[in-house]
């Protein structure tokens, strides 16, 4: 009876049950097939794929804690990718090596983030100054982003980059892959903020109840814009580990990101009415999805089954977590009696 | 008599129909012979499919959830009746195609109901969910590849023409029958919401959910009748879009599914629910449509069609939700 | 027993239990009421009045009891069958649709109850328009129930009770939103449906103007049913001692300092459609009262002041400098606090842990200028706070939600105070709690213009009024009608003066 509850308590939280079904998936993955899935080459290919798509399911989960949602994240992502390609492509070139190209990728760089912090005020200003749906706003502003694109490259890929762009995607620093680094960095911060700053705080409170936090005097209008542009600055960064791994910048990249994105970060426990939510549950979410198609990948499975098992397991965990009597057989049966 | 004075502009099918007439309006401007039958048969062809899509977003809109699957079911059960036709009846007549598509495409909705009526799962979550699974399981265990042999009766279906005719120029253009599947479609559409209890029952839940149970309406029910009448609608559309293209290829329709709700929202559905029109929802999707097809005639080079909708979608949704926040703080 | 027997008992619930999670709404109640009779059911709120309602209604179904029609006890109940049953309930909310017409709104459920499959608009029409007829109302059939004033939906959903066959007709808290006439129309419906054989029930915390058409009164506390008796033997002041457990002293508060300076001023304050030419002093120490009908302007004033209305023109000075208009964030640092009316949807984050409920009033104080927050301070200074105000819970992580509607109160009392405001404004302080928080509720705000705070109380809860009130400020249609000192009038003095 004891092992039973403590067994319960393990798997009480939302992000507790996320790490045990991130354990299991591995588990699985090494026992089907462990020599390829635990090869180092592996280990090493996973760490480069993921951090593109789990930084838009962090700019994911910000605006939804909010009870709100980006939609617009991968037409940032396209947009600041272009703009920091052009720039490149203009002054850099793809002869260009030392100082001179590091600046110019610098400069390339602190472009694409302005355009994402600007996308991202644009956003901001749609919902917390005129009233917009997030859901509309985000739709339409992700269109005409991702519509400046095209109009801007009339719909090919911008390419020929110094030889630095690829560190940023494809590096190593310290033997570990830069994007996951990355990846890591940007989550942390988010956790920090989320958990430590004022600002955190009443992300949470407004997303749990915005009529509350407005009689509670909360600076809403002041604390969405902020999380609107956070949201495009991730997306932008976001942007730029996908032009590094792609060499280029297209308008039409990680179109399949923007579901993903929502998907890890539903998975990941948060809620999307806003007010709830942990960047370790999304992080463990974005494993659990990584672990899953790289195994599949090696047992053979197509990629579009991955897609089924994804959505299938969003719905699998849905249902837990709305009953999380059902996984205590020790509690459904003292109910019933 | 036609009153002017009783036009309420504050009405979001009153500013889309506006805008509509002033996109003819520079149209013709610009190219006399933009305001002629071929022009309007490019317009209800290009609207035959996203109206059925509207019209079942819509539904969902007015009952307070929200439906992304509708597009992956579309395409699983155009792809999915294709080749069961193709295995097991290649000749049987077009309607039959039609039935199986409608009845492949409620049964798909129905797992969407029995999750959200059943569960009480969000309604965003779960066609979100089963938008994957739809997809992944077409593609994973049904095929990839297109079939560009449709069986007789879609083929058929496709061909049937209503009206044709010919260009001063000798080219051809035409209204196909599909067409009057829409107008049916928007048709029992209108009827169920309009004149039956099960309709009523829609706005109800979308109105107050808690005061529909208080007064008795069996809201699982009313949400499960929805999803599966959505589903059969996405079936059907499926089909059209298939016997229109002589082709079923299992990555076409999925994608737009937020652009047909931003149409629906154009044409005044809000997203919280008990307000939505047909002809709302048919007038967002014809300005979509306009758009998409005649913007080079305006002047504006193709490549910003998609700056144009993202435009049009922020102001139709912006000016009533800035006008809603102004009257909001108006009131007490 | 044959049912002809018991014929007379229309409705009765026999031995009837409900808890909720643990805690006993309704604790092993008896009760009846007979065809034609009115009964008055009054008690405070949280003391199982709208768990009774909604077991009638079929909405909730009791652990345990019996529920019998006409002396044939029923099986499970559900909405549908209540209501086919004769039962209609008109919620404190009305539960309308808002979105839908005036005759659609009355009809609805007498359609479900023929089972009609087809929408019929002539029939949903005549039905709405011979309805109002009887109840005497005319409104537009076509206009979308959002349109309506408070007043008007009130009587929509008193058409919609009417409109099929009624057996008994509950009404919950049915007099707030009415006006002395529109409340003597009332009483002139009830008592032709009395003698068409309809039974009423008022559900009620107020129900000195309803008594004179009511046979029996039914008194319940905790759940429990404490008194009963025909209706003559009771009045206002032994129902509140019914209703309370005890004698409420008619206490007033402590007399203020006559030399405490000013430290609101409102001038002129208009806002079309809410309130007129309002213009107030509060002083230091000093607790005002603000009363009227619900429509009357009081809480559109309440929400103007602290900045959530923004009114069209007019001044508000505190401490001899303007406040800037309709700006909450502005209000609140000036020093003003604003304690919302609907604790539950204003002001809690129901999900969130109580310490963060505290804690999101002083997130500036405790934040460094990167906006790092000193966490330790930060709960330390929550905790004080919740000790102060004696919020009891064992752990302060846990949900709002998990505590009683006073000690809810309290935590939304001690967001604000720990910002150190120089005016509180508390709209409704004691709705929703029970009675012992709510004298210490009164305790704090009388603690509260001890140490100098200007307290404004905006409430219909009249004895409310009377005990922390040092002053007195009726409205009536958007106007201050009446500033009255609170130690110069009595309860039913100041109840007319209300519904005038």
């Amino acid at each position: 009876m004891v092992q039973n509850s403590r067994l319960y308590a393990l798997i009480a939280s939302p992000e507790a049950r996320l790490a045990v079904i991130a354990v299991l998936v591995f588990a699985g993955m090494a026992a089907l097939s462990p020599d390829r899935f635990l090869s180092a080459q592996n280990m090493t290919s996973m760490a480069f794929q993921f951090p593109e798509f789990a930084i838009l399911a962090l700019a994911m989960t910000l605006t939804m804690l909010t009870g709100g949602i980006d939609l617009s994240v991968v037409g940032i992502g396209n947009l600041s990718a272009i703009i920091a390609a052009t720039i490149l492509t203009s002054f850099a070139g793809a002869g260009l090596t030392g100082t001179d190209a590091l600046m110019w990728y610098g400069i390339g760089m602190g472009a694409a983030i302005l355009v994402g912090a600007c996308a991202g005020l644009l956003n901001g200003v749609l919902i917390a100054v005129l009233g917009l749906p997030a859901i509309l706003a985000t739709l339409g502003s992700g269109l005409i982003f991702t519509g400046l694109a095209v109009v801007l490259t009339n719909g090919s890929a911008v390419m020929g980059f110094p030889a630095v762009v690829a560190w940023l995607g494809n590096g190593l620093l310290f033997g570990i892959p830069v994007p996951l680094i990355l990846f890591a960095v940007l989550a942390a911060g988010l956790s920090y903020i989320l958990t430590r700053t004022g600002f955190g705080l009443k992300v949470q409170m407004f997303g749990a109840n915005p009529l509350a936090a407005r009689f509670a005097a909360i600076d809403i209008t002041g604390m969405l814009l902020r999380v609107y542009v956070s949201s495009g600055v991730l997306a932008s960064i976001a942007g730029m580990v996908v032009m590094s791994r792609a060499n280029s910048a297209k308008a039409d990249y990680g179109s399949s990101y923007l579901l993903l994105a929502v998907l890890i970060a539903v998975l990941g426990g948060v809620n999307p009415y806003g007010g709830y939510g942990r960047v370790i549950g999304v992080v463990l979410a974005v494993l659990s999805m990584q672990f899953l198609s790289s195994g599949l990948n090696m047992l053979g499975v197509s990629n579009f089954s991955r897609e089924l098992i994804w959505g299938a397991l969003l719905i699998m965990v849905m249902i837990i977590n709305s009953r999380p009597d059902l996984l205590n057989p020790f509690k459904a049966q003292r109910a019933k009696s | 008599m036609f009153d002017l004075t009783k036009i309420n502009f504050a009405r979001n099918e009153t500013l889309v129909l506006l805008v509509i007439i002033g996109f003819c309006f520079l149209a013709a401007l610009s190219d006399p012979g933009f305001l002629s039958l071929p022009t309007l048969f490019d317009l209800l062809r290009g609207s035959i499919v996203l109206t059925i899509f509207a019209v079942a977003a819509m539904l969902v809109l007015v009952s307070g959830g929200i439906d992304v699957s509708f597009t992956a079911i579309a395409a699983f059960t155009m792809y999915a009746t294709a080749m069961l036709l193709n295995i097991y009846a290649p000749g049987v007549p077009w309607f039959v195609a039609l039935a199986l598509g409608m009845l492949i495409g409620g049964g798909l909705g129905a797992i969407n109901g029995v999750l959200i009526a059943g569960l009480g799962l969000p309604t965003l979550i779960v066609t979100l969910g089963t938008l994957s699974i739809f997809r992944g399981f077409m593609l994973t265990f049904i095929g990839q590849k297109q079939i560009t042999t449709l069986p007789a009766g879609m083929r058929e279906f496709g061909r049937m023409m209503m009206i044709r005719g010919e260009n001063a120029d000798g080219s051809f253009y035409a209204l196909p029958w599909a067409f009057a599947a829409t107008v049916l479609v928007v048709v029992v559409t209108w009827f169920i919401l309009q004149r039956t209890m099960l309709g009523r029952s829609i706005f109800a839940i979308g109105g107050s959910v808690e005061s529909a149970r208080r007064i008795g309406i069996n809201v699982p029910a009313t949400q499960f009748f929805i999803y599966v009448y959505v589903g059969a609608l996405a079936g059907l559309g499926g089909i059209i879009h298939s016997s229109m293209a002589r082709v079923a290829n299992p990555f076409d329709l999925v994608g737009p599914e937020l652009y047909v709700i931003a149409a629906v929202v154009l044409g005044g559905a809000r997203l919280a629910g008990g307000y939505g029109t047909l002809a709302g929802t048919m007038l967002g999707v014809a300005l979509i449509v306009l758009v998409r097809n005649s913007l080079v005639v305006i002047g504006v080079p193709a490549t910003w069609q998609s700056v144009a909708v993202g435009v049009l979608i922020l102001i139709g949704t912006g000016l009533p939700a800035w006008q809603a926040k102004r009257s909001a703080a108006r009131a007490a | 027993m044959t049912p002809n027997s018991a014929v007379q008992e229309l409705i009765s619930l026999k031995r009837v239990t409900k808890t909720y999670s643990g805690i006993t709404a309704l604790d092993d109640v008896n009760f009846s009421i007979r065809k034609g009779e009115a009964v008055c059911l009054a008690g405070e709120n949280g003391s199982g009045k709208s768990t009774l309602i909604k077991i009638l209604a079929g909405v909730e179904q009791p652990d345990c009891g019996r529920i019998e029609f006409s002396g044939v006890e029923q099986g499970t109940l559900n909405p549908r069958l209540s209501a086919a049953s004769g039962i209609k309930v008109i919620f404190q909310d009305f539960s309308l649709f808002p979105n839908l017409s005036v005759a659609e709104n009355i009809a609805f459920s007498a359609e479900i109850s023929i089972g009609a499959k087809l929408f019929n608009k002539k029939r949903v029409n005549d039905l709405g328009r011979t309805t109002m007829a009887r109840v005497g109302v005319d409104l537009d059939l076509d206009a979308p129930v959002e349109t309506l004033s408070v007043a008007h939906k009130q009587l929509v959903a008193i058409c919609r009770a009417l409109a099929t066959d009624a057996r008994l007709i509950i009404m919950d808290e049915p007099t707030t939103a009415l006006t002395e006439k529109e409340v003597r129309a009332l009483l002139a419906i009830i008592r032709r449906l009395k003698a068409d054989g309809v039974a009423v029930l008022f559900v009620s915390h107020k129900l000195a103007e309803v008594l004179e058409v009511c046979e029996s009164v039914v008194v319940l506390r905790n759940g429990k049913k404490v008194a009963e008796g025909p209706a003559r033997d009771f009045d206002s002041k032994i129902l509140t001692r019914h209703m309370t457990g005890r004698d409420v002293a008619a206490a007033s508060p402590k007399p203020i300092d006559k030399a405490a300076p000013e430290l609101l001023r409102v001038d002129n304050l208009n806002k079309a459609g809410a309130f007129e030419n309002v213009s107030f002093r509060l002083h230091q120490g000093e607790v005002l009262g603000i009363s009227g009908l619900l429509g009357s302007g009081r809480t559109a004033l309440a929400k103007a002041l602290f900045g959530l209305v923004a009114p069209d023109d007019g001044t508000i000075t505190l401490n001899g400098k303007r406040v800037a208009l309709g700006n909450p964030l502005q209000a609140a640092a000036a020093g003003i606090g604003y304690v919302p009316e609907d604790r539950l949807t204003e002001g809690l984050f129901l999900l969130q842990p109580i310490a963060r409920n505290v804690a999101i009033g002083m997130l500036e104080a405790h934040a460094a200028r990167s906006g790092l927050l000193d966490l330790r301070s930060l709960w330390d200074e929550t905790a004080d706070w919740l000790k102060r105000l004696k919020v009891k819970t064992s752990n302060i992580e846990a949900p709002v939600r998990s505590l009683s509607g006073g000690n809810q109160q309290r935590v939304v009392l001690a967001r604000w105070l720990a910002r150190g405001p120089d005016v509180l404004v508390l709209n409704g302080p004691s709705v929703g709690v029970d009675v012992g928080s709510k004298a210490e509720i009164h305790d704090i705000i009388a603690g509260l213009s001890g140490q100098g705070l200007g307290v404004i109380v905006i409430s219909d809860d009249l004895p409310e009024l009377l005990t922390t009130c040092h002053r007195i400020l009726v409205m009536k249609d958007g106007r201050i009608i009446d500033d009255v000192s609170g130690a110069a009038i009595n309860e039913a003095d100041l109840a007319h003066r209300l519904a005038s």
